[in-house]
C-alpha cells in the first residue's frame, strides 16, 4: 500500500479506519482501555501518541536505513526501536519542560507511559516490513496514531456515558467496556475493504 | 565474517545506548530547569500516591501548588497529619496553623422532621431522587437520606440514621468525598474546632421553612441579635456562622426558637 499508488487520502484512510491500531491490529490495548475514563485525558493520551509515534517513525526509519541495513544487523531491529523509543520520549519530555510548559503539563503524565505502548513499536516495526521509505513511515505513524486518537476518544465519549447508565452489576467497569471495545471493533470492520 | 557480525552487533547496540546516553545526560544539563528545592522536599513528604484526592491530577503538581501557596499544607489526606505536620514545616508555618478539619452535615431534617414532598419510590439514591421535581422532601435543601454520602466514605464514618446522614468526627479523615457526592452540597468542611453550627442550608422564606421542617432556619435573626461578638449574620434567611469571629459562648444555640444552630461533638 505505497503511498504513490494510492495518494494521500486512501493512505489516510488506510492507517487510521481499514488498519486502525486498535480495532484491526490490536495493539495498544493497555492506554486504550486505562486510560479512557474521562475524555479530556484520553485526548491527552491521544495527542501525546500522535506526537510520539511521528518523530518514533522518523528516528526508527533513520537508524534503520542507515546503520542497521549497511551493516546487515536488520535482526536486531526490535532492540534498537526499543531503545530509540525510550531515549526519544525521554527527550522530548525533558525538551518540553523546558521549551514547552504549557503543553508538558497538558501530556505530562502520559508521555512516560507512552514508552510501553506497543502501538509505538508496532509502527516502527511495519512500516519497515512494508518497504517504507522516509516520507510515508512518517505519514504512516502519525496516521495510524490518530486513529488511535479517534478510537481512545470514542471510547472515552461511551464510557462517560456508561457512568450514568443502569448497568447491571456483573458487567459493572470493565466487563461493559470490554464488550464496548468488541462492538466498535465490529464496527470497524466495515472499514476493511475501502482501500484495496 | 562471524565474528565481525558479533562485534558489528554489539558496537551498533552499545554505540546506539551509550550514544543516546550521552544525549540524554547533555539533554539534562541544557534542558535544565530550576526547580524550587521547596517542591522536592515537599513531593518527598507526601504519601506519593498520586491519588488525586488533594484534587491536583497527582502529587507533583499538588506540591507545587503548596509551594505557590494555592493548595493547603493539609490537603494530602493519605498523608495524614505527618505530612501535613511536615509540610507546615517545609513551607515555614507554625504547626498550629494547621487546623484539623471534619465534614458537617448541614442538616436534622431526618424523618419526620423535613416533611415529605411525595412518596418516592425509585431508586435508592439521593442523586436520582433530587432529579424528580425538586426532592421527595419539602425542603429543596434537605437531606434526602438515601446515603450516597454512606456509600462514597472510603472511612465507614458515614451513618444513615433515622434517614439523616450521620458523620463520626473520630472517623472522619476530611477527605472530602462526600461533599461533592452530596447531591444538595450539604456537607461542609468545617475546623473541628467550630463545634457551635448552623445545621441548616435552607434558603426558603420563613413561612415555607417553618412548613417545611422542624429544624429549618427561619431567618429571624434572634441569633443574629443574641451574638456578642458579631458572629452570626442572616442572609437569604439563612444564618451562617463565622467560624473565625466565634467563641462558641453558644448564646444563639439558646434562642433559636427551631433549634437549628447545635453544638455537635
Amino acid at each position: 500500500m505505497r503511498l504513490s499508488e494510492i495518494g494521500i487520502f486512501l493512505f489516510f484512510v488506510n492507517a487510521a479506519f481499514s488498519n486502525n491500531f486498535i480495532f484491526s491490529r490490536f495493539l495498544g490495548n493497555c492506554p486504550y482501555l486505562g486510560v479512557s475514563n474521562k475524555l479530556e485525558t484520553a485526548t491527552g493520551m491521544g495527542v501525546a501518541v500522535v506526537f510520539v509515534m511521528g518523530i518514533a517513525s522518523l528516528f526508527c526509519y533513520l537508524t534503520y536505513e542507515y546503520i542497521l541495513v549497511p551493516l546487515g544487523l536488520q535482526y536486531l531491529n526490535t532492540i534498537a526501536f526499543i531503545l530509540i523509543i525510550a531515549a526519544l520520549v525521554q527527550f522530548v519530555e525533558m525538551f518540553m519542560k523546558k521549551s514547552l510548559q504549557s503543553l508538558y503539563s497538558a501530556l505530562g503524565i502520559y508521555l512516560p507511559l507512552i514508552t510501553t505502548n506497543c502501538a509505538v513499536l508496532g509502527v516502527t516495526i511495519l512500516n519497515m516490513n512494508s518497504g517504507f521509505n522516509l516520507l510515508e513511515s512518517v505519514l504512516s505513524g502519525v496516521f495510524g496514531a490518530i486513529g488511535f486518537l479517534l478510537a481512545i476518544v470514542l471510547m472515552a465519549g461511551v464510557r462517560e456515558r456508561l457512568e450514568s447508565s443502569e448497568i447491571p452489576k456483573a458487567f459493572k467497569g470493565f466487563p461493559i467496556s470490554l464488550i464496548i471495545a468488541g462492538f466498535m471493533s465490529v464496527a470497524f470492520m466495515g472499514f476493511s475493504g475501502l482501500v484495496k | 565474517m562471524s565474528t565481525n557480525a558479533i562485534l558489528y552487533a554489539i558496537a551498533v547496540l552499545g554505540g546506539l545506548g551509550i550514544g543516546f546516553g550521552l544525549l540524554l545526560t547533555l539533554a539534562d544539563k541544557v534542558f535544565y530547569v530550576p526547580v524550587d528545592e521547596r517542591v522536592v522536599r515537599v513531593r518527598e513528604a507526601v504519601a506519593g500516591a498520586n491519588c488525586g484526592v488533594c484534587g491536583y491530577p497527582g502529587c507533583d503538581q499538588f506540591a507545587e501548588a503548596v509551594v505557590r501557596g494555592e493548595a493547603p499544607v493539609t490537603g494530602c489526606t493519605p498523608g495524614g497529619g505527618a505530612s501535613a505536620s511536615a509540610l507546615a514545616e517545609i513551607m515555614g508555618l507554625d504547626n498550629v496553623d494547621v487546623e484539623p478539619t471534619v465534614a458537617r452535615v448541614r442538616c436534622q431534617g431526618g424523618d419526620g422532621i423535613a416533611k415529605d414532598s411525595f412518596q418516592y419510590q425509585g431508586f435508592k439514591t439521593c442523586r436520582h431522587a433530587m432529579s424528580l421535581s425538586g426532592g421527595p422532601k419539602l425542603c429543596p435543601t434537605a437531606c434526602v437520606g438515601l446515603g450516597d454520602c454512606e456509600r462514597v466514605c472510603q472511612f465507614d464514618a458515614i451513618r444513615m440514621v433515622n434517614g439523616l446522614s450521620v458523620i463520626d468526627p473520630d472517623k472522619c479523615t476530611a477527605c472530602g468525598a462526600c461533599i461533592t457526592e452530596c447531591p444538595n452540597s450539604l456537607i461542609k468542611l468545617l475546623p473541628r474546632a467550630a463545634t457551635v453550627t448552623v445545621r441548616c442550608m435552607n434558603t426558603q422564606a420563613p413561612k415555607p421553612a417553618n412548613l417545611s421542617c422542624d429544624h429549618a432556619c427561619i431567618g429571624c435573626k434572634r441569633c443574629e441579635k443574641a451574638c456578642e461578638y458579631d458572629a452570626i449574620h442572616v442572609t437569604n434567611f439563612l444564618a451562617e456562622i463565622d467560624v473565625e469571629k466565634c467563641t462558641l459562648c453558644e448564646a444563639c444555640v439558646a434562642v433559636c426558637p427551631k433549634q437549628s444552630i447545635t453544638v455537635s461533638k
